[in-house]
C-alpha cells in the first residue's frame, strides 16, 4: 500500500504566502485567492564558485 | 661640502668622470612634456652612453644607496602615499605589479547555498559574495591546494541566513550579517554510504575551533561592512555558507589586496622668462590644479610664481594657449622619483603591504641570483 500522500508546500506567485495542498484541493492561494503557486526550492545544497 | 668632492671619489675608483652639461644633465634625467605629447621618456641605461664626454654613467651600489629614499607623505587605516626616490620605473612598476598580483589575502572562494528565493541568482550572488573583503591577516593561514581538505589553517566559513518576514517591506541585505563560524561548516554531506553510526560529516574537517587559536580569540574574523549583497522582497530568502580561502590576484582580482596602487613621476614647473602683470592673473586662472600663485613684488608689480609643483596633473592647459605660453613655461617630469599611492581593502594596512611586497621581491631576487649560481 501506498503512504498518505504527504501535503506539500507551494508559495503563492503574488502574495509569497506559503501554502500547503494535498492532493485534489483546488490550487488557489488561501490569502489572496491567486492562482499560480510555485513549488519550493530543493534544500539541497548546491555549490558554487565565487568567481 | 666643496662641488670637487664626488669627481674626487669618482678618480679615485679608477674611472674620471665630469659633469654632463646641463642641457644633457636634462635630458637625462627629465621627462620634458610638451604640448602635444612627452619628450625623452626613456632612461638612459647604457654605461658608455656619454663616454665621448668623458661622464661615467654605470650605476653604482654605493650611489644607489646614498641617493635611494623613501618618504612618507601621507598615511592613514587605508591608503598612503609614498614618495620614492633613486629608483628606476621597472623597480617602482615591479613593486606595483606584486602588490596587484602576487600579495596573498583571504576571499570567498566556495558558496553552499541551501536557499536562495532573493532575484538575485545563485551564480550572481556568489560573485558577489567572492568580491567581499575580509579584514583578516592571511599571514595565519596556508594555502588550499587542490587535494587538501578543508581545516582550520586554510579556510574561513561564513554563514548567511536572512529572511524578510515583513509584509510590504524591501529587506536590504549587506555584508555584516555574513557570520563567521570559527567551528567550520554547519551543513551535513548527504551521501549514501553514510551509516547511521558514523559521525555525520560536514563541508570542512576542523579539528580545532578557529577562536581558540591566540590571534583570533577575542577578535572576530569580520568582513567589510555595509556592502549591499542583496534585497529581498515578503517571504524571500537566503541561506548559504561562504567559504574563503589564501590566494593571489593573478588568480582572481577579488584576492588582490589592493582597491588600486599607482605611481606617477614628480611633476617640476619651471617658468622660463618672468610672468608679470596681467599675464600672471590669466596664467593662475588657467590652471585648474592651482598650481600658481601670484606674488607681489615691492614696487608694487605682481609676478607669478610657482607655489604648488606637485598638484600639478600635466593637464598642460597652461601651455596650450599659443607659442608663446609654451616657450614661457617649462613642465617636467623627474624620472627617477616617483609619487606611490597604495589603497588597501582592508585586510592589512598599506604599510604592511608595501614591506610585504618589498619581501616577495627580494625572494624573486634570491631566486635569480641561486638559479644563476
Amino acid at each position: 500500500m501506498d503512504p498518505p500522500p504527504e501535503p506539500v508546500s507551494y508559495i503563492c506567485g503574488d502574495c509569497g504566502m506559503e501554502n500547503t495542498l494535498k492532493p485534489g484541493d483546488v490550487i488557489q492561494c488561501r490569502e489572496c485567492g491567486y492562482r499560480i503557486l510555485y513549488k519550493k526550492r530543493t534544500r539541497r545544497i548546491i555549490q558554487y564558485e565565487a568567481r | 661640502m666643496s662641488d670637487s668632492e664626488p669627481e674626487a671619489m669618482a678618480e679615485a675608483d679608477g674611472v674620471p668622470s665630469t659633469k654632463l652639461p646641463p642641457h644633457l644633465e636634462l635630458r637625462r634625467t627629465r621627462v620634458l612634456c610638451k604640448v602635444d605629447a612627452p619628450d625623452n621618456t626613456d632612461t638612459i641605461q647604457y654605461s658608455g652612453a656619454y663616454a665621448s664626454l668623458g661622464h661615467e654613467n654605470s650605476l653604482r651600489f654605493a650611489d644607489f644607496c646614498k641617493d635611494f629614499r623613501v618618504d612618507i607623505t601621507r598615511i592613514s587605516d587605508d591608503d598612503m602615499e609614498l614618495d620614492m626616490v633613486g629608483v628606476d620605473p621597472s623597480i617602482a612598476n615591479a613593486f606595483r605589479r606584486i602588490l596587484l598580483a602576487e600579495l596573498p589575502t583571504m576571499a570567498i572562494e566556495k558558496v553552499l547555498i541551501a536557499n536562495n528565493t532573493s532575484v538575485v541568482q545563485d551564480e550572481v550572488l556568489a560573485h558577489r559574495l567572492g568580491l567581499i573583503p575580509i579584514k583578516v591577516d592571511p599571514r595565519l593561514f596556508d594555502y588550499l591546494s587542490e587535494n587538501d581538505t578543508p581545516n582550520e589553517k586554510n579556510t574561513i566559513v561564513f554563514k548567511l541566513h536572512v529572511r524578510c518576514e515583513e509584509r510590504g517591506q524591501r529587506l536590504t541585505v549587506k555584508s555584516n550579517e555574513l557570520m563567521w563560524l570559527p567551528k567550520g561548516s554547519e551543513f551535513l554531506k548527504t551521501s549514501e554510504s553514510l551509516t547511521s553510526t558514523s559521525k555525520p560529516e560536514t563541508y570542512t574537517s576542523f579539528t580545532c575551533s578557529q577562536d581558540s587559536m591566540p590571534e583570533f580569540a577575542g577578535n572576530p574574523i569580520r568582513v567589510y561592512p555595509d556592502i549591499i549583497i542583496s534585497k529581498l522582497g515578503f517571504g524571500q530568502e537566503i541561506e548559504l555558507e561562504a567559504h574563503a580561502v589564501k590566494g593571489v590576484g593573478k588568480t582572481h582580482a577579488k584576492w588582490s589586496p589592493v582597491a588600486t596602487c599607482w605611481y606617477r613621476m614628480l611633476p617640476e614647473v619651471e617658468l622660463m622668462e618672468e610672468i608679470e602683470g596681467e599675464k600672471a592673473d590669466v596664467l593662475k586662472q588657467k590652471c585648474p590644479a592651482k598650481v600658481f600663485e601670484i606674488e607681489d613684488l615691492a614696487d608694487g608689480r605682481k609676478r607669478a610664481t610657482v607655489a604648488r609643483p606637485r598638484a600639478c596633473t600635466l593637464c598642460r592647459e597652461c601651455i596650450r594657449d599659443g607659442e608663446d605660453w609654451e616657450k614661457r613655461i617649462s613642465l617636467r617630469r623627474v624620472k627617477n622619483h616617483f609619487i606611490f599611492t597604495i589603497e588597501s581593502t582592508g585586510a592589512l594596512p598599506p604599510e604592511v603591504l608595501f614591506t610585504e611586497a618589498v619581501k616577495i621581491l627580494e625572494d624573486k631576487c634570491e631566486r635569480v641570483i641561486s638559479d644563476l649560481s
